[in-house]
């Protein structure tokens, strides 16, 4: 480790604790309806939108109203973006001639985009045409982390809200969301990294004659506009099958600066919007701590990991200094790699700038492990924000049952009904995980996937099924995923971890907008200190650890045991 | 229910033409204004023809050009059209036979860019270490002083962005332009 290593792992975090209160404020805004920079440019667009939809913007939906309308709206995208897949040879900007999507990779392809995962069992430049990736995959990018904003908020209004029979309408916070803040800020990221050095052109493959006289292949796309919001709404999908590790999708130090802070902007700024709601904004400072010190202790890890190089390559005499560089880049050396690989998996985004797939074993486990703990780091935009709030109820639960009192959580009594449905969330994401891993580990279908041996073939699978049911995306790419097997087994494992812990959710947010207002008494656990910091980090590992132990240990520590004796596989 | 299937079809589709062709289509227009060596994909022309991209590493073997870091795209190394990295995982047979027998050829102390595939598989740079490392094979080729490589070298050196962000780095095709270029006067 370096200090200029950890002075950029400084610089990052600093910028993203400036932006989080600015932003969180404007999200306020948007959210709230009220006036804002854009309003006269959208206002009309806006209303124009609900015309036609017709929809009343004003019009408060229940809970289950709420979750109705996010459904009717996943299936309608799941039609489109499937037909779009699969007839993509028929339509127009196709200049490479793609074929058409097989029918089990189109119908995992739209589910993992719908649900924010962007797993990807093909590579995006030998498989996709401009079309698919413009209008099918990259809109799905915009409406799902839209979707999970939208939720995010419906929740943050069940707590600040009281005796109140609707957590808000999701139309129109989809639309308002859409609008006002991820195009605006993806228009602005898509010139600068267009200026960093992204394509963003319609041309075909450019065939380009080397200097010793070779034929290259150099594929071109309009990557920078879907590069922004692959970011910005933490979906992770590359435009090319090597991500943000692709020269072209993120050509310099500073555009790797810029899409880091791309991916943790707004999911730290929700933290202080729920700040705001709950009308106290060290609510929100205390909920960004709490995922600070995950964040840092990963960081720490896999930074560590992935300097200290692999020993059995220094062991052949090869000066490792730089540190682990299989599948990395050299204008991101060692720090700039581990650090992205935290961020992509503490958020759920799930791009990746170098791959994890070689990461030296521990190193290799911190993105696990993150995503395993259900992506409540920042998290992805919306999911992690109410991922966290599900564990501070369970946090706030548990101190209630020290001390023999009802809980309470920003002035909402938290009780048996909440308490199940969040136990409910938090349990689907393990039952998904372990459930399809274990099954994949012995039916031959599942074995024939990971092309490493020994520990760290399981762990190629283990991490399958965490990042699908954690609706991550990223890989240990070596999988060979693209098989019915896997195609069935993993869009199955998104749509649970989409759904399985949305619902609830929706309902905690219902009941609690329901609840009234419980006035703060001497004897309320306050929730914006450091106490409670700690115990929510202590709920997210419990429950983490307890359950995802033995499986860790099977792959990436077993692993980790067998680099040190020297063994290969 | 009708009511949320109306909205959803109609909310989809109108989002579907600003997000997924308006949006991009405008920002290929104002790229391409804007930036349009950089929206093209940053290639480079020699004599009216495309010699690659300077931000696209390419294949190169023989002993007068400075050699890039081996890579791991699909159907044979440096294919801009399939990404892609090795995914061997530390531990793996595989990953330290094909070192072994790369850093054999390379020499003692070799730095470790030189024979770790890169995640793209399409790197277009290597360290400044792994540059000087093969400065006496070149000049022997090249029949030229290593003192000369070395300033070459020097020059094309990129430090870190505002001495802080990244790694410094050496451009492998642009190091070798200058190289031809060079030879040529």
């Amino acid at each position: 480790m370096t200090f200029n290593g950890w002075v950029q792992i400084a610089l990052f975090v600093a910028v993203v604790l400036l932006l989080t209160r600015p932003l969180g404020g404007y999200l306020d805004n948007v959210m709230a309806g009220r006036r804002t920079l854009l309003s006269p440019v959208l206002v009309p667009v806006e209303r124009g939108f609900y015309r036609l939809a017709g929809i009343d913007p004003a019009e408060e939906q229940s809970w289950w109203v709420y979750a109705r309308a996010m459904i009717v709206f996943h299936i309608a995208g799941f039609v489109l973006l499937y037909l779009l897949l699969r007839l993509q040879d028929l339509l127009p900007l196709n200049p490479q001639g793609m074929a058409a999507v097989l029918p089990d990779l189109a119908g995992n392809t739209a589910i993992s985009f719908l649900t924010n995962t962007n797993w990807q069992n093909y590579g995006g430049e030998s498989t996709m045409s401009y079309l698919s990736q413009m209008a099918g995959l990259a809109v799905q990018n915009f409406l799902s982390a839209a979707t999970g904003i939208a939720l995010a908020v419906a929740l943050v209004r069940g707590f600040a809200r009281a005796e109140a029979k609707g957590i808000g309408n999701f139309w129109a916070d989809l639309v308002r969301i859409t609008l006002y803040v991820l195009l605006p800020l993806c228009i602005l990221l898509t010139v600068f990294f267009v200026w960093q050095g992204v394509p963003q052109n319609l041309g075909g493959y450019v065939e380009a004659t080397t200097l010793e006289g070779a034929r290259q292949k150099i594929a071109q796309g309009p990557v920078a506009s879907q590069l922004s919001i692959k970011m910005l709404g933490t979906n992770g999908g590359g435009f090319f099958n090597a991500n943000s590790a692709h020269p072209y999708e993120n050509p310099t130090a500073l555009s790797n600066l810029v899409q880091m802070l791309a991916i943790f902007a707004i999911g730290a700024a929700l933290t202080n919007v729920f700040g705001r709601a709950v009308g106290d904004e060290r609510q929100g400072w205390a909920i960004l701590s709490a995922m600070g010190v995950l964040f840092l202790a990963g960081v720490f890890v896999a930074y560590w990991a992935e300097a200290g190089g692999n020993p059995l390559v220094a062991a052949l005499g090869v000066d490792t200094t730089a540190g682990n560089m299989e599948g990395k880049e050299v204008r991101f050396g060692a720090p700039l790699s581990a650090l992205f690989a935290v961020i992509t998996t503490a958020a759920s985004c799930g791009a990746v700038n170098a791959m994890h797939d070689s990461f030296m074993p521990l190193g290799g486990m911190i993105p696990l492990i993150n995503i395993l703990l259900g992506e409540v780091v920042i998290g992805g935009v919306g999911a992690g924000l109410y991922g966290m709030l599900l564990f501070a109820i369970l946090a706030i639960f548990l101190a209630g049952l020290m001390v023999g009192r009802t809980p309470e959580y920003v002035g909402k009594k938290i009780e048996a009904r909440e308490v199940k449905f969040t136990m409910l969330a938090i349990l689907c994401l393990p039952l998904a995980i372990l459930g399809f891993a274990s099954v994949a580990t012995v039916v031959p279908a599942g074995l024939a996937g990971p092309p490493n041996a020994g520990p760290h073939g399981f762990s190629e699978i283990l991490y399958a099924f965490t990042s699908a049911a954690g609706n991550n995306g990223s890989a240990f790419a070596g999988l060979a995923g693209n098989t019915l097997f896997y195609n069935a087994t993993l869009a199955v494992a998104m749509m649970v971890g989409r759904f399985a812990v949305i619902i609830p959710m929706l309902a905690v947010a219902g009941t609690l907008a329901a609840k009234r207002k419980a006035a703060a008494s001497v004897g309320t656990f306050p929730t914006h200190g450091a106490l409670f910091v700690g115990l929510l980090v202590g709920a997210v590992l419990i429950v983490g650890g307890l359950t995802f132990l033995p499986a860790l240990a099977l792959g990436p520590i077993a692993e980790h045991f067998a680099l040190l004796a020297g063994t290969l596989f | 229910m009708l009511r949320h299937v109306r909205a959803s079809v109609v909310i989809l589709l109108l989002m579907t033409v600003i997000l997924g062709l308006v949006y991009p289509l405008a920002m290929v227009g104002i790229a391409g204004a804007a930036f349009p060596g950089q929206s093209a994909g940053s290639l480079i022309e020699k004599d009216g023809k495309v010699v690659g991209s300077s931000l696209i590493g390419q294949s190169f073997t023989a002993d007068t050009y400075f050699h890039g870091r081996p890579s791991a795209t699909g159907d044979g190394p440096y294919n801009g059209a399939s990404s892609g990295g090795s995914n061997l995982a530390p531990t793996s047979r595989a990953l330290i036979e094909r070192v072994r027998e790369d850093a054999g050829k390379l020499g003692k102390g070799v730095p470790v860019d030189l024979v770790t595939t890169s995640g793209s598989g399409l790197d277009p740079h290597v360290s400044p270490a792994a540059a000087s490392w093969q400065i006496a094979r070149v000049a022997k080729a090249r029949n030229m002083s290593d003192t000369e490589l070395q300033r070459l070298v020097a020059q094309h050196t990129d430090g870190r962005a505002f001495g802080l962000l990244g790694e410094p780095r050496v451009n492998v095709l642009q190091l070798n332009l200058a190289l031809d270029a060079l030879a040529k006067r």
